[in-house]
């Protein structure tokens, strides 16, 4: 690890006014996919941002239309939380998937999100689930979040507060892990919503989580594994490694997703 | 934990106590290692120490063409940049492969010379190119990345089949062809007579993958030079101090061996990475002389992909012969063995005398002949890795075995019960004896374990669920206890092998028990003291058992080979014998009865047919204050040590088995079922044998379906680090069923064989009959991941049908 400057931000405006002053900034949430990445020396900002004594990102709200989970909720609070349990379970299921027990009691919604590592759960459940991400200087929709490989349209002082996800009548994720790292090789988040059904995937895209339109439209006249038979998703675009080539890829998309919505059913 | 001490003498194999022979102790180092008391070398600190840190490759083959360190050298922090000159200034010589081999044209293996610290080309990625020595860890890194090495990058090869090539760059210039030796054994006369007479021949090509040992504590070396004395000290984390200590001094030419001491405190596993003398070392103790500081290195867990020697990496091709009525007439082999960029302390021996040897199974065969071709590639080095050879071996037998009786329409059990080797002594063609065993005890008892008639119906019970289930098995044998000295001197060891051990009795009683083997993780703390607690009749806590300090052992051989059982603890029976009959003596003259009248049992000395007696307490005592003998007619103390030379190796075998259910719209395997009979001989201590059969076990499914080091064609390790590298976890393993047979080993005292790699040996084979028997081809490549098995079943369109 490089020397760098830390500060502890007490309030939203002092971390946002840091990461602005400073031009290679991070802010700094549970640190899981951060700190390991500065101890092998691949990232190295000159200054961290903790915002871990920052008021007001944490707390689990559940409406009558939506589940809001502040930005800093850790993994593990997801997994158990009575709120998310009771108001989109396949979203607590998600969050007790990720990682281990450490990365899931430090890690966080709002860094795993800002983040966007092309293998990250959470991406395909705020694209599934409609989510909208807040910030300390808009709403954006989940459709409109995520720019590439661990890239979001986030702005360098600009930090996520908290997360809405409008409630679906049915969802599932299902995940095919990495035999090695135990990230997602695929995963796929259905969501059968009020007016639509939503697919998306992640572990798989080559530039980040996805949607499946065909996969969508199949579902929207039928949720049931048999719309998806015969359908598939193309291998070009998709993430080839020695773990998972991309036709292999593109042949658990259909498998995970037929498992999802078989789950969803219940 | 209370003792009647009521083991009986001389025969050290009867009689079950509480701490005795064939109890299931708790391991005594338990309590520290689980309280975090554990002395490991990281945990070492000498007073002033400084730090360690390798610049390694990051090509897999190029020319040096200049070091310049000027820069890093005047950072904050550093004391020094060593590079290969300053070590060749120091006229520190090479590491050495001890074992030497011959080509079947009678040449010398064609080794090549390996600096701890290349000079004039890299040629794998990771190897040390300059070493920094700093205050702390981050200055030392911090300066290894300011030094400037301009490379000419060459072409590599990494795959062994292709290393003998001729577009294959040349590694070292001796050895052409990369090629290191070209090996036989066997007569291939004979065998090409057995294969003209054959009703059918089984052909297969198997490649057994590359492993990283990845032993949970990671290597590490602390070197201290004494100017006054001009006397070294070296901690570290060595499976065997005193060959390292040998080899440092009487190759490498640190120091002298009387002026170099080697401390292997605790250690954290090794399985066989830790046997080495790697370059680490040899730069610390260099190191430390250079800046008179104590210098510390402790590899970290990615750089031990690149610092650790590797496992395995055959490619085989093997063919059996068999008569019309199933039984085996010849058994050809020709395997080409990747041995990384240099030879490893080690590695000329492990695919040969640890190999070929052991390819007569457990059955009876006529005719055999193997040949090896050992090669250089640009890749970490290969050396013993659990099991060492002997895995390899079996995976190339049991694989012909299952895929003979699918061939030849019969039962694998069956084919390998009409074949097996029914009398013992057995000679096999292929050097060994076999001095006994039972092998179809061992298979009838696992597939009844197993319930292997059952099979059937679980089958068409996955089946109706969509799911692919097969069966395998594994009838593995193995050579341990290495080994006969002049056996092994014979073959090519530059060593000998035997084990040494020192019994010091304290006045009160206590008993201290120096061993030449070494513990790191096989729990000898335990099972020696077991041994001596049930032939002393003495409690168990008032022994200890010291190990892994060359000032406080004299000489020893070390762990490794499933060897400290077998031949470390038959020199302490030795020893053992040796107190007895010195302690009856003082005995004789404290009761003042003759020494012929003098019987030991249950921990007393007694005089036959009286009631007169002493206890083994009152009898140490005796012999240090010496007040009932004179110095004419007894030497005081009590205190004595032997050497124990094999006469013969052991052969552990047994049969695992194993049943597996494949999920085919993902290619996922899951075992099921996992049964494991092994005749290990007489035990010490069933509940250690049981964890390393447990252990063993799951790094042979970790191979056969997970592990694998890949390189990419520019040499590049792909799998450097936890993150691609697929480990073994509690999730991938079901119960494990694990029993044993006993035919107890007649050629040590103790009858026991030996148990630290059967797992490890017998696993893999089983895995892949069961997979291949699930997939229904036998053309299925370890590690058979879930990538690999869905391209099996896309091959063979099994996918369509099964929808």
């Amino acid at each position: 690890m490089y020397d760098f400057t830390y500060h502890r931000a007490s309030g939203l405006r002092q971390a946002t006014n840091l990461l602005a002053k400073h031009e290679d900034a991070k802010p700094i949430a549970g640190g899981q996919s951060l700190l390991p990445m500065m101890k092998f020396r691949l990232a190295s900002p000159s200054n961290l941002v903790d915002l871990n004594a920052v008021e007001g990102l944490n707390g689990i709200e559940l409406t009558s239309r939506a589940l809001v989970i502040g930005a800093m909720a850790r993994h593990a609070e997801v997994h158990v939380s009575p709120q998310v349990q009771q108001g989109i379970p396949a979203l607590a299921a998600l969050a007790g998937m990720i990682g281990d027990p450490a990365v899931r009691h430090r890690g966080t919604l709002g860094g795993s999100l800002a983040n966007n590592d092309p293998t990250a759960d959470y991406p395909a459940a705020a694209l599934a689930l409609g989510a909208t991400i807040v910030t300390t200087k808009r709403k954006i929709p989940a459709d409109e979040f995520f720019a590439g490989l661990f890239e979001t349209v986030l702005e360098p002082d600009e930090l996520i507060t908290k997360v809405s996800f409008p409630l679906p009548k049915k969802a599932a994720y299902q995940k095919f892990r990495n035999p090695a790292s135990r990230y997602a090789i695929v995963g796929v988040f259905v969501a059968k919503r009020p007016a639509e059904v939503r697919v998306a995937v992640t572990g798989a895209g080559a530039s980040g989580a996805f949607r499946v339109p065909a996969f969508e439209e199949a579902l929207q006249k039928r949720f049931h594994p048999k719309s998806l038979e015969g359908l598939s998703v193309p291998a070009e675009g998709l993430a080839s490694d020695i773990h998972a080539s991309a036709e292999y890829r593109a042949h658990l998309i259909g498998v995970m997703a037929r498992r999802a919505v078989a789950a969803a059913n219940g | 934990m209370s003792t009647s001490g009521a083991g009986t003498s001389g025969t050290g194999t009867s009689g079950t106590t509480a701490t005795g022979i064939g109890a299931p102790v708790r391991r005594k180092e338990d309590f520290r290692f689980v309280t975090g008391n554990g002395r490991y070398t990281a945990d070492i600190d000498r007073p002033g120490q400084v730090c360690l840190h390798f610049l390694r490759s990051t090509h897999a083959h190029a020319r040096i063409v200049r070091i310049q360190a000027g820069h890093a050298s005047r950072m904050p922090g550093v004391l020094a940049v060593i590079t290969g000159q300053d070590l060749a200034a120091d006229k520190l010589g090479p590491l050495v492969c001890g074992w030497m081999i011959h080509s079947t044209d009678g040449s010398p293996m064609k080794m090549a010379p390996h600096p701890a610290l290349t000079v004039d080309a890299v040629r794998y990625v990771g190897e040390p190119v300059a070493a920094v020595i700093a205050q702390t860890p981050e200055q030392a890194r911090d300066a290894a990345e300011a030094i400037i090495v301009d490379y000419e990058e060459l072409p590599a090869v990494v795959d062994p089949a292709a290393a003998q090539g001729p577009d294959a760059p040349l590694i070292h210039a001796v050895a052409p062809n990369n090629t290191i030796f070209h090996w036989q054994l066997g007569d291939a006369a004979a065998v090409a007579d057995a294969f003209a007479r054959a009703a059918s021949v089984t052909s297969i090509d198997l490649v057994n993958n590359r492993l990283v040992p990845n032993a949970i504590e990671p290597r590490g070396a602390l070197a201290e030079w004494d100017p006054g004395s001009d006397s070294y000290t070296l901690w570290n984390t060595s499976q065997n101090p005193h060959v390292a200590r040998l080899v440092l001094s009487a190759f490498v030419g640190v120091a002298p061996e009387h002026r170099l001491r080697v401390v292997a405190p605790d250690v954290g596993g090794g399985f066989g990475s830790k046997i080495f003398i790697y370059a680490e070392e040899v730069v610390a103790l260099a190191a430390a002389k250079r800046v008179r500081r104590p210098v510390r290195w402790i590899c970290d867990r990615s750089e031990a992909f690149v610092a650790d020697a590797h496992g395995r990496d055959h490619v085989t091709h093997a063919q059996m012969a068999f008569d019309r009525d199933g039984r085996i007439l010849g058994l050809r082999v020709k395997t080409i063995a990747n041995l990384g960029a240099y030879m490893s302390t080690f590695s000329s021996s492990i695919p040969t005398y640890l190999y070929a040897t052991l390819l007569s199974g457990q059955y009876a065969i006529p005719a055999i002949h193997c040949a090896v071709d050992a090669v250089y590639t640009n890749t970490v080095p290969v050396d013993a890795y659990r099991g060492a050879g002997r895995p390899e071996a079996t995976y190339v037998i049991e694989r012909l075995m299952e895929v003979s009786a699918r061939r030849l329409g019969v039962d694998p059990a069956e084919l390998r019960r009409k074949n097996f080797v029914q009398t013992f002594p057995h000679q096999t063609p292929v050097i060994m004896s076999y001095d006994c065993g039972d092998y179809a005890a061992s298979l009838d008892k696992a597939l009844a374990l197993a319930d292997y008639q059952g099979f059937g119906a679980r089958r068409r019970e996955s089946e109706a669920r969509g799911r692919l289930r097969g069966i395998g098995l594994s009838a593995y044998i193995e050579a341990c206890g290495i080994a006969p000295s002049q056996a092994v001197g014979s073959l090519g060891a530059g060593v000998g092998l035997w084990e040494s051990a020192e019994v010091r009795v304290n006045p009160t009683g206590t008993v201290e028990v120096l061993t030449g083997s070494h513990s790191h993780g096989q729990g000898h703390e335990t099972t020696f003291a077991q041994l001596v607690s049930d032939r002393l009749g003495i409690p168990i806590d008032t022994i200890s058992v010291v190990h892994g300090d060359t000032d406080k052992v004299q000489f020893g051989m070390g762990t490794y080979g499933s060897r400290s059982g077998a031949v470390g603890m038959s020199a302490i029976v030795k020893a053992l014998d040796k107190v007895e009959a010195k302690a009856r003596k003082v005995a004789a003259h404290m009761l003042e009865a003759s020494e012929a009248d003098i019987v030991f049992e249950n921990g007393a000395f007694k005089v036959a047919g009286t009631d007169r007696a002493a206890t083994f307490g009152e009898v140490a005592l005796n012999a240090y204050i010496a007040h009932k003998f004179s110095g004419a007619e007894l030497e005081p103390g009590l205190k004595e040590g032997a050497f124990y030379d094999p006469v013969n190796f052991t052969f552990p075998a047994g049969c695992h088995v194993c049943e597996v259910e494949i999920d085919p719209e993902t290619g996922r395997v899951a075992i099921e079922r996992f049964t494991a009979v092994d005749d290990f001989g007489n035990i010490i201590n069933p509940m250690i044998v049981e964890g390393q059969v447990h252990g063993g076990i799951a790094q042979g499914i970790g191979q056969a379906l997970m592990e694998q080091a890949v390189y990419d064609d520019s040499g590049q390790l792909v799998t450097g680090s936890y993150n691609d590298y697929v480990m073994p976890r509690a999730v991938d393993l079901p119960p494990l069923v694990v029993d044993t047979t006993v035919t107890p080993c007649p050629g040590n005292p103790l009858g026991i064989k030996g148990c630290g790699e059967a797992g490890a040996i017998a696993a893999p084979a089983a895995v892949m009959n069961a997979v291949t028997d699930a997939l229904g081809t036998e053309e299925v490549p370890m590690p058979a991941n879930p990538l690999t098995v869905w391209r099996v079943l896309q091959k063979a369109g099994r996918l369509q049908a099964a929808e």
